[in-house]
């Protein structure tokens, strides 16, 4: 059994037009120190999706269907009671914005010590130990002092490292890490992912990483998911992906990279943009913007425009389009013949 | 830094920063100056110092990428030139002539030929305001002599060039996606036909399958109009496909002008090294970059001698007291490192 | 120019028309769910409709001394006995038919409170929008010359005006231009808080990148401000204006009150109010208490409609 299991997960949200389906179908297992990346533009669903696991999606938004289980017990039916005991102590959080997790009246040693105290049973000077030993881990210059600090002392990525040492301070199975670097400047970036990725290794801490960033998502993480319009079209081992990508918005996604053309000539876009949640369009939500949506005869594939695309097993990765579907058939009778 | 200051541009340069500097002021006004320090009155002014002695050239038809990290003064740059911001020192001249210190009504010539696009597509459009508006304004305020017809078909080539459907016009800012209402900020800056284009971050609020589109875009103009820009961002993926010269800033200064091909091939500032190795790349598995030790410094109380010496991994008795000034290569790259310099690097 | 152009254009709805965009706007489908609101505007409604027809409406003038009968004073409304029919709310110690009364001094009301915002939100707007974009020394004087203006109260700018008036031009010059002069007074003396909700919003607008496209294009600075920064302030200005009538209305009457407003020949609520107080120990209740019962009536509709815009209006709460 896998340490997190997400099964068909369906999440929706309230609105006065009617309910808009912000998740569907969200299956992903996520193994005892694995590290998942969870890739997409803004509208996808990645960020409703992280926060769904530990049923943290704020009113409108609901769990319409599906279960998330982490270690055999189902999160989102758990009483809130006993859901906190996960939150912040089993699984942990660490989002774009430090200001989101950090108390600005509080300094950084008081809020750990709070934290820590409010799930364990243990002194304030352990406490405080423990503290400082988190801050040394994530290479906070002079741990001591910034105990006790405010937030507002300090730098972006220093807030950020702080973050990332309350996120370990209960030694959580797993983070999920909600575009962590995302504000921050690029060496700064740098330093903090190399930081995360370390201490993951390190601890054996499952991590679940979301972002729109495709090279951060290839040098962390060893699975990932492809996001878009709220469900998941690719996800797989994220070498083969990032190397062989089989869904034609995953292969857009990586031919758009500024690296992946030569300079001066124009880049490999994809047309149009992201349909609103509300808008989807019928059938696989991405054929308005997809270059294959024709048959090497000229054909429209009807079916990209009538049916939503299921699942197809490619290699280690999993693909949900009509195309990817259709040469694999074409592969496999052609083996058969043979 | 006083060695190039004074080398004037060469013949097709269209833009001349020469030693420009911009401090903005954090003490507020006269009274909130007044400090008692041991029983005495005495007036304390502090100064975020922006940029610090700019000089770049920027030749008709290139693209100039000015890269850098959030505080770096790239946007100061880019708003000082545009006269958003007056310069607390130093000039910039538009083709010949001296633009910095013109009154509102001079400049408005120079405004119909220098145009600029802003970073976030969602407050760069008047949010009361139709497409249609927006897009004639500028029109009507440079070609008072223009007639109805004449207004209307400008707009609609300049709409239909960015790949805007005309016929939406009439619709408000906030009904179009960001990639879209990026591309009508574009009209609005091509509409009055400039020759040179400030472009702040114009991709970075994006998400990457629109940054391509609005990047192509872009290059499109460069192509058909003839446009000269400055373009500032932090991506430095996107300086490499995009950029003919590259000017990488720290700390309100330059620290190295290149090609864009030299510059990614062989970065000499240690700062422009660390920078290219933290670009996340797909091919590689680990982050595997040059690690800068600290954090940057405020730019109120600005460090001795080179501006990076706290973080640089080369820096030396002399990188702490003295100022690096930009020095002319072999192969023209110009770089301000006494590493360089001594060839200790 | 380029095949970027973008085929999501099908997509777009069609362009709606001005009703279906209100049809569909968050404005009315709140109003729908809020039933406060919908009481409120209708009160207000109903309250600005008698007052504005109150000549054809009333059953007298009580203005016409010919129709006022000496003898008919202070008669009670009419479930209480002694009533007379003729005169549905009672008449008042000069015998003026309460009902009539009432309505045109709502309407002299209305008048100096409708009249006085405008003309807080005329010098108000105009001096915000100045102090939040050209900033600076012009900031820093109408800002002081703001807190100048508060720190007198409505009531010392009245009597000091008042007082300069029937001094100058003695007490019958001072009744005969009593709305245009209380529209001043109390105009001149709320401006402030219209200059400081603006100057406010402004100097969060001056900072978009909207109003430095504006600037880039060469555009003046009045331009800019009028048609680029103005508009995108009227939310927050709206919803004072709410208040302010709501605090117009209510300062009239106490001036009224304290004799330095409306005379009472040509009474406002207020003056009503004031001129009833006398006779409640006598019994005669009525003339005090159903004005007043008016007042309390539209100040709240409009005190309500006022917070009911202000959450719609709120950006940060506002979903579309």
């Amino acid at each position: 059994m896998a340490l997190l299991e997400v099964n068909h997960l369906d999440v929706h949200f309230a609105l006065r037009k009617g309910d808009v389906h912000a998740l569907r179908d969200i299956n992903f297992t996520l193994e005892r120190g694995e590290r998942l990346g969870i890739v997409g533009e803004s509208g996808a669903g990645k960020s409703v999706a992280a926060f769904s696991l530990l049923n943290l999606i704020a009113k409108p938004g609901f769990i319409a269907g599906g279960e998330v289980n982490f270690e055999g017990k189902t999160l989102n039916t758990m009483s809130e009671r006993r859901l906190r005991k996960v939150r912040g102590n089993r699984i942990s959080m660490i989002f774009q914005d430090p200001m989101m997790t950090l108390n600005p009246v509080l300094s950084i040693g008081e809020q750990m010590i709070e934290c820590l105290k409010a799930h364990r049973r243990i002194t304030t000077k352990a406490a405080r130990a423990i503290a400082l030993d988190k801050l040394q881990q994530v290479q906070l210059p002079s741990p001591d002092t910034r105990l006790a600090q405010y937030p507002h002392e300090l730098s972006g990525g220093m807030r950020q490292r702080v973050i990332i040492a309350i996120a370990l301070l209960l030694d959580p199975d797993i983070i999920i890490a909600d575009e962590p670097t995302t504000a921050l400047d690029v060496t700064i970036q740098a330093e903090i992912m190399a930081l995360l990725l370390n201490l993951c290794e390190q601890h054996n801490v499952g991590l679940i990483l979301i972002t729109h960033d495709l090279g951060v998502v290839s040098q962390v993480t060893q699975r990932m998911l492809v996001m878009y319009a709220g469900r998941v079209i690719e996800q797989g081992p994220t070498r083969e992906i990032i190397n062989d990508p089989q869904h034609p918005y995953t292969q857009g996604l990586i031919n758009a990279l500024p690296q992946m053309a030569t300079p001066g000539e124009p880049l490999n876009q994809i047309r149009g943009s992201m349909p609103s949640l509300s808008n989807l369009p019928s059938g696989c939500a991405f054929h308005p913007r997809c270059n294959f949506i024709r048959r090497a005869d000229g054909q429209t594939r009807p079916a990209c425009v009538e049916q939503v695309p299921g699942f197809v097993t490619s290699g280690n990765c999993q693909v949900a389009c009509h195309m990817v579907a259709e040469l694999l058939e074409d592969r496999r009778l052609q083996e058969e013949s043979l | 830094m006083t060695a190039q200051a004074h080398r004037t541009g060469s013949a097709e340069a269209l833009l001349e920063i020469r030693q420009l500097e911009k401090r903005f002021s954090l003490s507020g006004d006269f009274l909130d100056q007044l400090r008692f320090k041991g029983g005495k009155l005495v007036r304390k002014q502090e100064y975020v110092h922006a940029i610090n002695g700019v000089s770049l050239d920027i030749n008709r038809g290139e693209a100039l990428c000015v890269v850098g990290e959030s505080g770096c003064g790239k946007s100061t740059v880019a708003r000082t030139v545009m006269g958003l911001l007056s310069p607390s020192a130093g000039e910039v001249h538009y083709d010949g002539t001296r633009i910095d210190n013109l009154g509102s009504r001079q400049l408005l010539p120079f405004r119909k030929r220098m145009q600029m696009i802003f970073q976030n597509p969602y407050a760069s459009l008047n949010p009361r305001m139709t497409i249609q508006q927006t897009l004639e304004e500028p029109l009507r305020l440079h070609h008072p002599d223009w007639n109805r017809q004449q207004v209307v078909d400008q707009v609609e080539q300049v709409m239909t060039s960015v790949g805007i459907d005309p016929d939406w016009g009439k619709r408000f800012g906030h009904e179009f996606s960001g990639g879209q209402r990026q591309r009508i900020a574009i009209a609005r800056a091509l509409a009055v036909d400039p020759e040179f284009i400030v472009a702040d971050e114009p991709i970075s609020a994006l998400d990457v399958s629109i940054q391509a589109q609005v990047l192509n875009l872009l290059m499109d103009a460069q192509r058909e109009r003839n446009l000269t820009y400055l373009f500032i961002t932090h991506d430095l993926a996107v300086v490499e496909h995009f950029g003919t010269r590259v000017a990488v800033m720290y700390l309100g200064t330059v620290c190295e002008i290149a090609d864009t091909a030299t510059l990614f091939a062989k970065p000499r500032h240690p700062y422009t090294q660390a920078l290219l190795s933290a670009i996340p790349r797909l091919d590689d598995d680990g982050p595997q970059h040059i690690r800068l030790t600290g954090e940057v410094p405020t730019p109120v109380n600005l460090p001795s001698g080179c501006v990076f010496h706290g973080r640089c991994p080369y820096a030396n008795a002399r990188c702490r007291q003295e100022v690096p000034a930009l020095q002319t290569q072999d192969d023209g790259v110009r770089v301000a490192c006494h590493a360089v310099e001594e060839g200790r690097l | 120019m380029t095949d970027s152009a973008d085929k999501s254009a099908a997509a777009m709805p069609a362009l709606p028309g001005r009703w279906e965009r209100f049809r569909d706007s968050y404005l009315l489908y709140s109003f729908k769910r809020d039933v406060i609101a919908q009481l409120s505007l209708l009160t207000f409604i109903a309250l600005v409709a008698i007052a504005v027809f109150a000549p054809w409406v009333s059953p007298m003038n009580p203005y016409d001394l010919a129709q006022i009968d000496i003898m008919a004073s202070e008669l009670p409304p009419f479930w209480i006995d002694g009533s007379d029919p003729t005169y549905w709310l009672g008449t008042d110690a000069q015998g003026r038919d309460m009902l009539s009364t009432i309505l045109y001094g709502a309407r002299v009301s209305l008048i100096i409170g409708f009249g006085a915002v405008a003309l807080q939100a005329i010098i108000g707007v105009s001096f915000g929008l100045m102090a939040g974009y050209l900033g600076g020394r012009v900031d820093a004087f109408l800002m002081r010359l703001a807190d100048i203006q508060l720190s007198f109260s409505t009531l010392m700018v009245a009597i000091i005006v008042g007082a300069l008036v029937k001094a100058i031009f003695g007490g019958a010059t001072f009744n005969a231009y009593a709305v245009p002069l209380l529209v001043v007074i109390i105009g001149l003396a709320e401006w402030p808080q219209y200059a400081r909700t603006v100057r406010a919003s402004v100097l969060a607008e001056r900072g978009k990148e909207y109003v430095d496209a504006a600037r880039v294009m060469g555009l003046r600075s009045k331009r800019i401000m009028f048609r680029h920064v103005l508009p995108n302030t009227l939310s927050p200005i709206f919803v004072i204006s709410t208040v302010q009538i709501a605090n117009a209305i209510i300062a009239e009457a106490a001036l009224s009150f304290l004799g330095l407003g409306m005379p009472e020949t040509h009474p406002s609520l207020g003056s009503l109010i004031k001129a009833g107080f006398d006779y409640i120990q006598s019994g005669s209740w009525w003339i005090t208490l159903i004005p007043g019962a008016v007042l309390v009536v539209l100040v709240l509709s409009i005190n309500l409609l006022g917070d009911w815009l202000r959450d719609v209006m709120n950006p940060r709460l506002y979903k579309g």
